[in-house]
């Protein structure tokens, strides 16, 4: 029921001068990493390049991209009630969630706006792994009172590997997992790796075709270096990939970050700074029928009224980069919103970005413009550049879904 | 049978308060009460063959409206004849008598400038008990509302505070959450004076005379009603207060259903989330109303009754987090004859046993470490003198509340822990009535675990939940629940849980029935 006081996985010993952890894959992380360009990832060392972004980008998009993303938070929920308790938590309704299944979900503070988002794992036998983007042990040691449950953080117990991108199926069954042909999205299975014992879910944060692989953190050089050895065969390019390439393919992908692209209800101070699902583009999560869920007499209320301001996703016109730019519903005129985080996609070719927009009576702005400002030669410029609102994800690929997937 | 148009859940005051009003509005109220008396804490028993008493043992703040509006007097409470004086018993024989019940508060015992402080104090804290007065029977308005009524509730206090005139509302300000220790060694000498005046700003509460919150505020309440909050005891004991609310209910139609205890609150998941449409008796049997009343403390209520599975997790977590601990434990002890304190011609009256500020405050500081104190401070009172049929003729009970004793000790209350702390009490009585110990037939001591088993008390909190500042006002027991509706539609509170709080006042009861009709309008 307890964090873990010590971080378990990685060197036995943390030198007190580091700042940040390392994870169970630093010593491989470290010895591919050319530019030594690091973030903190809930405490971790987490490379935001390997070598330029470029490469790792099309790495995702074109080959096979790997990242360490054992920093993620993932709690391990038991027990008797664990799939009521789960079930009043988030807004969606998983009861009816398979084992071997993965759903993706919400959930809210008691006023209906959002804490994280995350996904279940239903490990079988009444087991979940609840994934989130920030820290919630708390909230979860909380939302448990009056039920049966035992909830153990396991950020630092398990180690995960994201392997993604159009070859990631070839890889991995090249690694030996002979599994996978059936492996629909969101699905899992148990395989092993040369001998290890790993845990596979169709599952990423990049819109592609791709798997996480779940294993103890002992085992964490083993099977990077069982992938990485198809690389040194030359049978496929396979490339470490870190943050910046995440971000570029996740806002592609049309994913929110909690965090980034809107403030969580726990760190929002100002009035009117939370997010509701429904002001989110997640009024899908909410599942208004389920009996009863945190929230679900504010989002109720919200639901019937129009909405009054969305995160959507904006495609803007031209080649200079919207970053933090105000949004106006013509050009010059009032102010209704910001961009959140955008970025230039190399596919697509074109600005693409989350922003925050007031609807006018639930309806979107007939125009959204963006004001830029950018430099050219030191000397700071300002243009106008007309957005689009884009319903579906700016990036899909019909590979990201297909099963089996294409074998190269 | 039909179903009625409200469940009360507990037959406590409050609860009997609530449906008298309910019913006097023309609504079918029936109670639904788990032991088979009515009255609570407030109920009479017999705790030896022949010798009766209540856990509660006087009045002193009842509402003189709830009095009128439920003809109470009508249905046979009589308060007029024992308004008691209050004597202070120090350890080395001194002595004073408090007597609020007349026009001029007096105190005697001691020299002159004490006696002179006394009378101006008691002018002062009158006037500020008359300017709170109203706000304890209305409901306290919701954080962030901006409706009309809530807005006249807060402008009627800001006139209220501000005819005070500007040197009076200051010092209001000033005294409200002041450690009551403070207030004292401001306006007196002597130590027992300021010892017995803070008294019934501490008693139920987990509060000595240093701790600033709420103590001053709890005089002030207990100070509102006639008497300025002397110690009353009704004609046929706390049993009239109980039984003319009983009367009273059952005249105006209110059904009571008596050895009942209701397992839950029935839900009805409904669009807006849940709903609440009756009650599940243990038996398994069901019964709907259109409208549940919480009698039961809100721990007991939300956590057990309504369950956490209807219930949003940060509003769990706050009716979880409420302080509900009692700190009071109650000795009842059957007498062969009436005791002699030393320095009395006559116990009559309520004697607080007290030497000093210091004497509480130790106590206190044993309780906050989860121990309870070799020397507990307490008050007691000899019923019988009042209402001599509480024992068989030319007995005695004597009725005593302790301070501080703590629900929770180190070690759990093993029998081994109950029976020192009741040899404690012998021992301290002794002092101060030699011989007393002879004189006993049986004695019981109730400790704070003990009510809370004996009462489905959570904490044995005899005021369901600490009133301390946090939890009071609109924050009473929790926001969202302040305002006697809860975040389930159809179930409201009206214990002590909600504003005003506990005692004996009625006025909780009275302010839920008036919620529960403004949201039939």
């Amino acid at each position: 029921m307890m964090r873990s006081s010590s971080i378990k996985a990685g060197p036995d010993h943390v030198d007190f001068k580091e700042v940040l952890a390392p994870t169970p894959f630093q010593d491989r992380v470290d010895s591919y990493s050319l530019t030594q360009d690091w973030a903190s990832w809930n405490g971790y060392k987490t490379a935001k390049t390997y070598d330029t972004l470029a490469s790792e980008y099309f790495a995702i998009r074109s080959t096979c991209g790997v990242m360490d993303l054992t920093p993620m938070e993932k709690y391990r929920v038991g027990g008797p009630d664990a799939l009521h308790f789960l079930n009043r938590l988030v807004t969606r309704d998983i009861s009816g969630l398979q084992p071997n299944r993965v759903t993706y979900v919400v959930w809210c503070n008691d006023e209906g706006k959002v804490l994280d988002d995350g996904t279940i794992f239903s490990l079988g036998g009444g087991e979940y792994r609840l994934c989130s983007q920030h820290h919630q042990l708390d909230w979860l040691l909380i939302s448990s009172l009056g039920f049966d449950v035992t909830i153990e953080e396991e950020t630092h117990s398990i180690a995960a590997l994201a392997v993604q991108g159009p070859t990631s199926y070839s890889v991995l069954s090249a690694a030996g997992i002979q599994e996978l042909n059936g492996l629909k999205p969101f699905g899992m299975i148990n395989a092993r790796v040369n001998g290890i014992e790993c845990m596979v879910s169709r599952t990423g944060f990049t819109g592609d075709l791709g798997y996480e692989i779940w294993i103890d953190p002992s085992n964490a050089s083993a099977i990077w270096d069982a992938i990485f050895a198809l690389k040194e065969q030359g049978l496929f390019d396979i490339r470490p990939t870190g943050l910046g390439a995440l971000e570029m393919v996740r806002i592609e992908a049309g994913f929110i970050l909690p965090g980034d692209d809107f403030n969580t209800a726990e760190t929002a101070i100002r009035a009117d700074h939370d997010r509701s699902p429904y002001e989110l583009g997640l009024g899908w999560l909410v599942n208004l029928q389920k009996c009863y869920f945190t929230g679900k007499r504010a989002l109720f209320a919200e639901f019937a009224r129009p909405i009054r301001r969305k995160l959507v996703r904006l495609s803007i016109e031209g080649n200079k980069p919207p970053k933090d730019a105000f949004l106006y519903d013509r050009k010059g005129g009032g102010r209704i919103g910001t961009i959140k985080s955008c970025v230039w996609s190399p596919i697509l070719k074109t600005n693409v970005s989350m922003a925050d927009i007031e609807y006018d009576k639930g309806a979107p702005p007939k125009q959204i413009w963006a004001e830029i400002y950018y430099q050219k030669e030191l000397e700071w410029r300002a243009t106008w550049a007309q957005c689009r609102l884009s319903i579906k994800p700016f990036w899909v690929h019909q590979r990201s879904s297909a099963t089996p997937p294409q074998k190269y | 049978m039909t179903d009625p148009d409200v469940i009360i859940i507990g037959a406590g005051h409050n609860a009997m308060v609530c449906a008298g009003y309910l019913a006097q509005k023309g609504r079918s109220v029936l109670i639904i009460e788990q032991s088979n008396h009515c009255g609570g804490l407030a109920s009479t028993r017999e705790f030896f063959p022949g010798f009766k008493a209540s856990v509660a043992h006087t009045i002193q703040n009842f509402s003189s409206k709830v009095i009128d509006d439920l003809s109470l007097t009508k249905h046979g409470l009589d308060l007029s004849q024992y308004p008691l004086q209050t004597i202070g018993l120090s350890r080395d024989g001194e002595c004073i008598r408090l007597d609020s019940s007349k026009d001029q508060p007096r105190v005697s015992g001691l020299d002159g400038k004490d006696e002179e402080a006394y009378a101006g104090y008691m002018a002062r804290m009158q006037t500020f008990a008359d300017m709170l007065k109203p706000f304890w029977l209305k409901t306290i308005p919701r954080i962030g509302s901006a409706n009309l009524q809530d807005m006249t509730t807060f402008l009627a206090l800001a006139v209220k505070l501000r005819l005070l005139g500007k040197d009076e509302m200051g010092e209001f300000m000033r005294i409200a959450t002041l450690p009551i220790r403070d207030l004292m060694d401001e306006n007196f000498e002597s130590d027992l004076l300021k010892a017995v005046l803070s008294w019934d700003g501490l008693l139920g509460s987990k509060m000595a005379p240093r701790s600033p919150n709420a103590t001053v505020l709890s005089v002030l309440y207990k100070m509102a009603e006639k008497d300025a909050g002397a110690p009353k005891i009704p004609v046929s004991g706390i049993d009239g207060l109980v039984t003319a609310l009983y009367k009273s209910a059952r005249s105006s139609g209110v059904e009571f259903k008596l050895g009942q205890p209701v397992s839950r609150v029935l839900m009805d998941a409904g669009d807006h989330g849940v709903k609440a449409v009756g009650v599940v008796l243990a038996d398994g049997d069901v019964i709907h109303a259109r409208k549940i009343v919480s009698g039961v403390d809100p721990k007991q209520t939300f956590i057990d009754l309504v369950g956490v599975e209807n219930l949003e997790i940060g509003f769990t977590n706050r009716i979880n987090r409420l302080r509900c601990d009692g700190y009071v434990a109650k000795l009842h002890l059957a007498l062969d004859s009436l005791p002699v304190f030393a320095g009395l011609d006559s116990p009559l009256g309520r004697l607080i046993l007290v030497s000093n500020m210091d004497s509480i405050e130790f106590a206190y500081d044993d309780a906050k470490y989860g121990e309870f104190s070799d020397r507990p401070v307490m008050e007691l009172i000899l019923p019988t003198l009042c209402n001599p049929d509480m024992a068989p003729e030319g007995k005695h009970i004597l009725s005593g509340h302790v301070m501080y004793i703590p629900h929770q000790i180190k070690g759990g209350w093993t029998e081994e822990a109950h029976d020192r702390l009741y040899q404690n009490l012998i021992e301290l009585l002794e002092h101060y009535a030699p011989g007393i110990r002879e004189q006993i037939i049986f004695g019981e001591l109730l400790t704070p675990k003990d009510l809370e088993h004996q009462y489905n008390l959570t904490g044995g909190h005899w005021h369901h939940a600490e009133m301390a500042i946090d939890q009071m006002f609109m924050m009473r027991p929790t926001y969202e629940a302040a305002q006697y509706s809860t975040p389930i539609s159809g179930l409201f509170l009206c214990g002590a849980g909600c504003h005003p709080g506990g005692g004996l006042s009625g006025a909780p009861g009275h302010n839920a029935a008036i919620e529960i009709l403004r949201t039939e309008q």
